[in-house]
Parts: structure tokens; sequence; C-alpha cells
């Protein structure tokens, strides 16, 4: 299955179009943007990572370092697949072939390893009876939604390019994720997408929606200065920011 | 020099009858809370014995505390700054629950609802984790009084030379001590240097080591490197926490709440001035056994001239100044140098430190049929009796025999010399010279430990009042807030918040 070539006088996008690929992705990206200078502003007590692995290690092993490394390259593969458009990599001497070939592959092998880290670290929160005590409504939002989006994404790219004819999404849905962007939305673009693909990209705005209200803040405290920091921290009592943060809040 | 102020803690082991009431203080005011049910800031252990987390002491297996590399150069056990935030994801040296325990409640319920029946009913325990009835099989103290010796005792991380194999556990021959631990506020941390978000810190003004619970992301590195395992982690709000050495209560002037509930009196509280520029030398030094003096060479003399003006320089301010002049762990650990810190080896410079219990050494001369009261019997003790002072020198001196005897001689020398001047009789200092004590000093370390007054023990100066804006403003703002709050509650410390039903999945 392949999509009609995009040309700038394809068929006007219709209401439900607009509507799926246009207003919800706005809405949700605002609500992304919002929800995260609403949260960092009034919940920092809130912001963690909300670890579990003393309640339970065995299957956080293995499942939590292979969810967190297969997710760093499938991000990064959409970071390629979705921002640069081909003519780029065309222009550097990446034909066609040699980058789908890359990106199937690659793509398989994150893809894998981050279904099968989710799994595990589902199986856990399901089965260890601790945890699943422990899960709040924020994890019952986002873990259904984050395997949603990987599951849909994973069998989108099996379905159509390891086991089907090859479908390429960068002339589709790469344009209208740009469009978004550089505000020149092209509904029409996705629109004719397969049912999976679209599907995925879907569940992909819902869950940046999600992303402010759920533990995946922990993605922005990322603590890379800490490479470079000196290893003691000394503070003055007169000057933490938890008095500093007390004082606008009594001054307001 | 940069001249730092610490509020620091001896502990007079001789006097501790391991009664828990610091550690039941302690949990009523910091750690009743959904989270920390497994969580003792202070505990009290039975030595020897596994210890709170089991085997915390052995680091080869947990990593804690810091090390000299083949180079000298000192870093963290746990690894350099890019394997730690490798095992962000899993970190493979964390304790799990099993390692503490697990928390249980009982179902006090049953006690009044239960049907009328010809038997009595019971309130069976149920774990706090998953709500159901559960077995008790280990605690935080598990092993009070040597419960359990001959099976658990033996796995004692500090039973490790080969004099370890004489150790016996058998009832007429085995020893026993209590040992009081709470977070050691280190000068050279290794909790705060392996926290990747930054969130740990150490106070500049009094050297208190706390978790900003705003910064902490729960990346429980802080677990990990601390070799005491004091830092624990709050699994209801996923974040660190410890023993804060209850700074409301300290920047009042009032003693911790371990302290001023310990029923044995056997906490001192105090200043200790040190040259904060000389702390990474000391934590570096080649030779374990060198630790100690090397630590004491960072603390300052407050009589000295010249220490008093670098101190102003620093802004420490005068009345905290003639604090650290009156300080009685200043007097413990510099000038009677009878106190020791807990396992020096780790090279995080810990601030809490022990008297040696007496009492072990003690035991063994009366079971030899010699005279406690006659220093050369237990002068003569001391030296021979090799099981306890190696097993004490394990704890207090990296292993350095020599260090622990001497503090034990002197010990028994004063002893020896104020019976004799309770008694009426002039006393002879012969044993007092022996061990490098004046008359007047054996008084006044008598008065010390002996006589151990509410004022001498506990030399707390207030925080000051320029800093009075900046206190108040924590006033409404519990460190450890609880999670899963529509909005923050303003908790006031002191006043005990809701009872919060403690069954994981609500009421069973």
């Amino acid at each position: 299955m392949t999509a009609a070539p995009l040309s700038p006088a394809a068929a006007p996008a219709s209401g439900t179009d607009l509507l799926l690929w246009v207003a919800v992705p706005y809405i949700c990206l605002a609500v992304f943007a919002v929800g995260h200078v609403w949260r960092y502003r009034q919940d920092q007590f809130g912001w963690t990572s909300r670890t579990t692995q003393l309640l339970e290690h065995r299957w956080l092993r293995w499942g939590s370092p292979l969810f967190h490394l297969g997710a760093f390259m499938v991000i990064g593969g959409h970071v390629v697949g979705l921002a640069v458009p081909g003519s780029w990599t065309e222009a550097v001497g990446i034909t066609e072939h040699m980058y789908h070939t890359t990106a199937v592959w690659a793509g398989s092998v994150a893809g894998i390893a981050m279904v099968t880290g989710l799994g595990m670290l589902c199986a856990r929160r399901l089965l260890t009876r601790q945890i699943r005590l422990r899960t709040d409504r924020s994890d019952k939002v986002l873990f259904p939604l984050l395997s949603a989006a990987v599951l849909l994404g994973i069998t989108a790219t099996f379905a159509h390019n390891v086991f089907g004819a090859g479908y390429d999404y960068r002339s589709t849905v790469s344009v209208w994720f740009r469009g978004l962007f550089v505000l020149q939305p092209h509904p029409e673009a996705i629109a004719g997408a397969p049912l999976l693909f679209r599907l995925h990209a879907l569940t992909a705005f819902l869950l940046f929606a999600a992303w402010p209200f759920t533990r995946l803040v922990h993605v922005w405290s990322a603590p890379i200065g800490y490479l470079a920091r000196p290893y003691l921290v000394y503070r003055r009592r007169a000057t933490t920011p938890a008095t500093a943060a007390a004082d606008s809040r009594r001054a307001a | 020099m940069r001249v730092m102020a610490q509020i620091a803690m001896v502990m007079n082991l001789d006097k501790c009858i391991g009664c828990h009431t610091c550690s039941v203080t302690c949990k009523q005011t910091w750690t009743n809370r959904t989270g920390v049910e497994y969580a003792w800031f202070n505990n009290v252990e039975t030595k020897p014995g596994v210890g709170y987390p089991r085997r915390y002491e052995d680091q080869e297996q947990w990593k804690g505390g810091w090390m000299l590399d083949k180079r000298g150069r000192l870093v963290l056990r746990s690894g350099g700054r890019v394997k730690r935030l490798l095992s962000l994801f899993s970190n493979p040296d964390l304790p799990s629950l099993e390692d503490y325990y697990e928390p249980v409640t009982y179902d006090y319920d049953n006690l009044i609802s239960a049907p009328a029946s010809p038997d009595m009913p019971v309130a069976r325990p149920r774990s706090v984790l998953t709500g159901r009835p559960t077995a008790i099989t280990w605690g935080a103290n598990w092993e009070d009084g040597l419960g359990g010796a001959p099976e658990n005792a033996g796995a004692d991380p500090n039973l490790s030379g080969e004099w370890a194999q004489k150790v016996k556990f058998e009832f007429e021959q085995t020893f026993l001590f209590h040992l009081p631990r709470l977070c050691e506020h280190c000068l050279n941390p290794a909790c705060v240097s392996a926290c990747p978000s930054g969130a740990m810190y150490k106070r500049v003004e009094d050297g208190i080591v706390l978790v900003d619970q705003d910064k902490c992301r729960g990346w429980r590195m802080c677990v990990t490197a601390c070799p005491y395992k004091k830092v624990y982690v709050n699994h209801a709000t996923g974040k660190a926490e410890k023993c804060t050495f209850c700074f409301p209560r300290i920047e009042a002037g009032q003693p911790t709440v371990c302290s001023e509930t310990c029923v044995g009196r056997l906490r001192y509280l105090g200043l200790l001035l040190y040259d904060a520029d000389r702390v990474g030398e000391a934590a570096a030094t080649p030779d374990e056994k060198d630790l100690l003096d090397a630590q004491r060479g960072v603390f300052l003399d407050p009589h000295d001239p010249e220490v008093v003006a670098a101190a102003r320089e620093s802004g420490i301010p005068e009345d905290w100044l003639t604090a650290a002049r009156r300080s009685p762990v200043y007097d413990l650990v510099m000038r009677y140098k009878v106190a020791l810190p807990l396992h020096p080896e780790y090279r995080t410079l810990p601030m809490v430190w022990y008297v040696p219990p007496l009492s072990p050494v003690l035991d063994a001369v009366d079971a030899a049929g010699g005279d406690q009261d006659d220093p050369d019997h237990v002068f003569a003790a001391v030296t021979r009796l090799r099981i306890p002072l190696e097993y004490l020198a394990e704890l207090f001196t990296a292993g350095d025999t020599d260090v622990v005897g001497g503090v034990l001689m002197k010990l028994t020398a004063l002893r020896s010399y104020m019976r004799e001047r309770t008694l009426g009789e002039p006393g002879d200092d012969t044993a007092l010279k022996a061990v490098g004590l004046t008359r007047g000093e054996a008084e006044d370390l008598h008065r010390l430990l002996a006589v151990a007054k509410y004022e001498d023990r506990y030399v707390v100066p207030a925080a000051h009042k320029e800093d009075a804006a900046a206190l108040s403003a924590m006033e409404d703002r519990c460190p450890v807030e609880t999670s899963g709050d529509p909005e923050p509650r303003k908790i006031m410390l002191g006043i005990p918040t809701l009872r919060r039903d403690t069954t994981a999945g609500g009421r069973p």
C-alpha cells in the first residue's frame, strides 16, 4: 500500500481531517507546553521518576534499562525521520534505499528493546501487589497510553516496512508533522496514510498532552549537569530555594 | 583556612541500655508516615550483629563511601560520574526492602469487631505494603540483645579477621553492647557527592546534611553512596529522606529529639570548628589507620586566637564561638580524645562519634576472676583480651587496637580514680598519669561523662536573628510532606498530622 504522491493541489481537507490532524495536535501541544509550566511552578515536590526499585528489583533490573535505552534510540530515529526532509538526506548522498534499510534495521532493534522493556515494566506493575497498590491515576493513564503509542508504532513498522511492501512515511506523515511546527499545517498529507500510522500519530499526540501530568516529567530532569558539578554541595540556610519559594508564596 | 562550624554528636556507649527510646521518639517525630514505615532515621543495633539494613557495613557488597583508586585519588566506591548516570535506570547496588524488613501493622480492628466466640480474638500482623496477612520474619532490630546470635550474628561484617574465629556466641562466653546510629552528617558526605540532581547539600552554617524535597528527582544514588545506609527512599513519594538532625530544634537552640529523650543521658551535642579547605586532603589519607588523626587534624581549636580571627572573617557569630569553646564534643573528641568515629575507613569523615564501651572488657575481667576496680587487672585485660578489643577497633579505628585500647585504659583509670575520690580517699593518680590525665582533668571528664548535666551535654547555640525571616519562612513547611494531596498541606512541625490509613490498599 503506497500513498498517492503529494501535490500542493491535493483535495482540500475534510472537517474531520482538520479536527484530527490540525486541531487535536495543536490542542495537545498547547496542553503539553502550558501543562509543563504549570506543573513546574506548582509541583516541584511531585516532580520525580517515582522509583519503585525498593519494592521490586528483579524485573526492573532488565526491564528499565531495556525500555529506556530502546526509547532513546526510538526517539532519535523519530527525530531523524520526522524532522529531516528526504531531500536533505539525499543531498548528502544517502539514497532512499540506504536510509530505508538502516531505519528498518535500527528501528526494529530499538523498537523490540523498548517493547520488551515496557512489557516487563507493565508486568511487574500488574503482578507485584505492592507496586500495583502504589499505581496512581496518572500511571493508569500513562501506561496504557504509552503502550498503545509504542505498540501501534512498532506494528506499523512491521506490517508495512518489514513484512509489507514498504511505506514512505517521510513524504506524507513527516510533511504533516513538520507543517505543524512551521505553522503551515498539511492535514491532507497524513489523511491518506495507512490506518496504523494515523493511529500511532494520534496516540503520540495524546501522550504529549498527558505528559506534563505524569511521571514522564522526569525526562526533563535528566541530570546531565552532574557530570560537571563539584562533588560537595554547600548551601546557606538563608538562601535555600525552598525559603525563597515560601517567601514568594507569602508575597503573592 | 576556611573556618566552618558543625553541630556534632558524641555518644557514650557504656551508658546505652538499648531501650530504643531515641528510635521511637525519632520515628514518632519524623517517619510515622506512609512510604517510610520501614525507615528509622535513628536505630539502635546490638553488636555483634548484622545491623540494619542487613550487613550494611559490607562495602564490598553495598559500595558505600569513598575509596582510594590505584593512583591514590579519592573516588566514590560506587563508581564515577558516568557510571552513576548509566545506572539511573536500575541501580545495581540499592538495598531492596527485604534487606531492611517488611513493615507490618496489626488487625487491631479484629479485637473489637470479631463475633462472639469461645476463643480470644487476635490481632494478626498484616503487611503495610500489600495489606495482606504476613509472617514477621525480620525487623529493624531483630537481633536485640543478641537474639538469634548463633544463627545470625556470625554474619556481622566486622567479624572478618582471623581473630573473629574465636568469637563465641554461646551464652556464657559472648559479649554485647548497643550501638545507636543516625546520619553522621559527614564532613565529606558521599550521599551529597553522589546526588545527580544536586538536591542534597551540607548547610554552611551548621553542617547539617539535608535533602531538598523539591529538587530530589528520585535517582536513589544517595542510598548506595551512604556507607551507613542512612538515606532512605520514600516509596510513596519516590524521594530520598534522611535524618535532619532535628534542624528546627537545633535552630532554636534545643537538642535533637533522640538526644532530648535519651534516658541514659549518653548523647552530647556541641559545635566543632573545622577547616573546610583541609577536608578533601584528610579524606584521602593513604593509610586507613591514619584517618582518625587526619580527621582530628581538620578540627580547629576554638581557643586559638588565629582560629577565632579566621572564624569571624568567615562570618561565624560571636555567640557561636563562645559555644564552640564550651562544646562538650570538642572536649571529648579533641581535648580528652576519648571519642572515636564510627568506621573512619569509609572516608566520609563522620561527625557522630562514640566513646567506646568498657563493659565487654569488664565482663571479661570478671569472668577471668579479676577485680574490676583494680586498674592493673583491667589494663592487663585490655591488652590480653583480644576479641572485644579487635571488634571495637574494627568499628571505630579501622582496625587499630592500640587506639581503642588507649581509650579504654583512660576510662578505666578515670573510673578507678573517681571511685577512690567518691569514697573519700585522696585518690592515687599514678594510673591517671599513665594515661595522660591530671587530677583536674579527671574531675572535669568525670563530670562530663558520669554526672552529665543537661547544660553540659547540650551546648547548642540558636540560629541567628538576622536569619529570622528565613526561619519563619520554613515554619509552615514540613520538609517531608506527604504526596498524593491535591495541594501541599501546611504541616506545623511538632503537631502530629492526621493518622493516615497505613494499610496500602485501604482498610482490608
